[in-house]
């Protein structure tokens, strides 16, 4: 399961994809326009000319979507590199490099607070952190948000951007999968509300746990979400994949997901979604 | 690795067989992996047909189709009537084509869920049975759910109201054979390897080298002493002599053992007990990480 199957063979990926480089005006992907990219950045990391979703990180996402006074919860959790990996370069390396980056312990930040008018949990994957991989610091830090949801009665948004399980983890990153996956069979019992929302990129364990296991799964627009990376099966088939393979809209399309939504509606929509789910 | 062979790996030089040892050393967790992966071990249908009697094929997912690299059906383990689910490799060449060398599409997934649930209904243990290198990664997998189908096991192993007992048998590949061992005991043939990714894989990712497969495999701690040892599986089969497929039927005969040991440890629990100790297995699981 791999986040890591798409990027080239590059590890701590993700800023590429960001805009927040050097220079003031860039090309836009989407358009191929020169565009200005403060318009960007003040438009939520989108092409104000195409609509492209750029990435943006994980506390620009809750600033986005909770009202100010919101709590950021759940912080502490340090990796102890439980296979002592190392490859061409530590995995101990790895991550000290990612948390002076990101200035984050891990690729996860567990928040609480108002939606709109709904008291919310929100687990944010941030992509940046070593291709937004899950080990057992995201798996237990999402899980405690589950945890939340269920002491509390209160509904539970996920936001993914990862390439799947932590691979310099080995099976304790796999476990991830089960455990998230449990604690979200116990919220579903108690008919908490849960929303999955899959950002660019949603692939490998994530997609195939947690992020496929919302009441509702909704998607940015453009999104790469998938099970396995499509270089793996181009290999395998032997052939060019189609045009839009494996994106959003191809996903809806195909059934497998609620509802695709622009980045400047997501919270309006979210808000309708929980209005809804509101016990009554 | 051996010293000789790290230093040729970091000068580039020496004797061509000095280099070919080097590009491939002879490592314990690799050498593991070969006996896993080794042509003549038996299969999970091999496991199931010698274990249990009676085995009755239950066919399709309702919605698509039938998928042929997974097998399910009820049967009878001791004379106890059980749920028994496993993947299906193929022998022959043609057969091995046939059955997508053992990796199941969503339907696979979908077809073993929907049986875990006809073994809830009438309150009956379930056994699976697990060799496989991954779930099937196609085209037609993404364009029907592989994500979905296998997420959606996870969740519902984890309170189906049954005992169930997973075996890894062989390869343990990652979230295709996770989907079949959210289990209230999960057991590892003493060859076998679990693991998130393939050495070859990891291989080709980090070190940008697929040959270097036996030192991925080492870093990757698959073998079932290694995941014993961080507590991600519950219990280890031992194998008659060099790996189960040198004596097949002692190898049966062990698994067998262990396996009606724990189903009569899971039968005696009350359900919600049952459901409780799954529950906090794996809500606990993995937990390596400091405050
Ligand atoms: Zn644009």
């Amino acid at each position: 399961m791999s986040w890591f199957k798409r990027q080239g063979n590059t590890i701590e990926s993700g800023v590429e994809k960001s805009v927040r480089t050097e220079g003031l005006w860039f090309k836009c992907e989407g358009c191929s326009q020169v565009i200005w990219k403060a318009d960007v950045e003040a438009n939520q990391q989108i092409c104000p000319k195409c609509g492209r979703h750029y990435r943006i990180d994980a506390r620009a996402r809750i600033e986005a979507l909770l009202e100010p006074g919101y709590e950021l919860v759940d912080l502490e959790l340090k990796s102890t590199d439980p296979l002592d990996f190392s490859d061409l370069k530590s995995y101990k390396s790895r991550l000290k490099k990612a948390q002076e980056s990101t200035g984050l312990n891990d690729a996860i930040v567990n928040a609480t607070g108002m939606l709109g008018k709904h008291r919310v949990v929100l687990s944010v994957m941030e992509y940046s952190f070593i291709g937004g991989s899950m080990g057992a610091v995201v798996g237990e830090t999402i899980a405690r948000a589950v945890d939340r949801a269920i002491a509390d009665r209160l509904p539970l948004i996920i936001i993914s951007a990862s390439g799947g399980a932590r691979m310099m983890e080995g099976i304790v990153s796999l476990m991830q999968l089960a455990k998230i996956s449990a604690a979200l069979g116990r919220l579903d019992e108690l008919r908490v509300p849960y929303i999955s929302v899959l950002t660019d990129p949603t692939t490998g364990g994530v997609t195939a746990s947690f992020a496929m296991l919302g009441d509702l799964n909704i998607a940015e627009p453009g999104a790469l979400i998938g099970f396995a990376g499509p270089r793996v099966i181009e290999q395998t088939i032997r052939q060019k994949l189609p045009e839009g393979f494996q994106r959003s809209e191809f996903l809806l399309e195909h059934g497998m997901l609620d509802a695709v939504v622009d980045r400047r509606e997501l919270k309006s929509y979210l808000s309708r979604a929980l209005d809804f789910m509101q016990p009554v | 690795m051996t010293q000789q062979a790290a230093k040729v790996e970091q000068t580039g030089t020496g004797t061509p067989e000095q280099v070919r040892a080097a590009a491939e050393p002879v490592l314990p967790r690799w050498q593991k992996t070969e006996l896993a992966r080794h042509p003549q071990r038996p299969d999970p249908m091999a496991f199931i047909e010698s274990i249990f009697t009676d085995f009755s094929e239950i066919h399709g997912d309702r919605a698509f189709g039938d998928d042929p690299a997974m097998s399910c059906g009820f049967a009878r383990f001791q004379g106890q009537e059980v749920m028994v689910i496993g993947n299906v490799k193929g022998r022959t060449t043609k057969e091995k084509v046939f059955r997508k060398f053992g990796m199941p599409d969503p339907e696979g997934y979908r077809k073993a869920l929907r049986v875990m649930k006809i073994a809830e209904k009438f309150n009956r243990p379930v056994f699976t049975f697990i060799d496989l290198m991954g779930a099937n990664p196609g085209l037609g997998a993404e364009e029907r759910g592989q994500a979905e189908a296998i997420a959606r096991n996870l969740r519902e192993m984890s309170r189906l109201r049954v005992p169930t007992i997973a075996t890894i048998t062989g390869e343990g590949g990652s979230g295709g054979a996770l989907a079949l061992a959210v289990a209230d005991r999960v057991l590892m043939l003493e060859t076998a390897i679990y693991s998130v990714i393939s050495p070859e894989a990891c291989a080709s990712i980090m070190w940008r080298d697929a040959s270097k497969r036996a030192l991925a495999a080492q870093a990757l701690k698959a073998t079932a002493e290694d995941v014993k040892a961080l507590a991600c599986v519950d219990d280890v089969v031992p194998e008659p002599g060099a790996g189960a497929h040198t004596a097949p039927e002692e190898a049966s005969r062990l698994l067998s053992e262990k396996l009606a040991w724990h189903l009569s440890e899971l039968k005696a629990l009350p359900v919600e007990e049952l459901l409780a100790r799954r529950y906090d297995k794996f809500r606990n699981i993995a937990q390596f990480y400091t405050a």
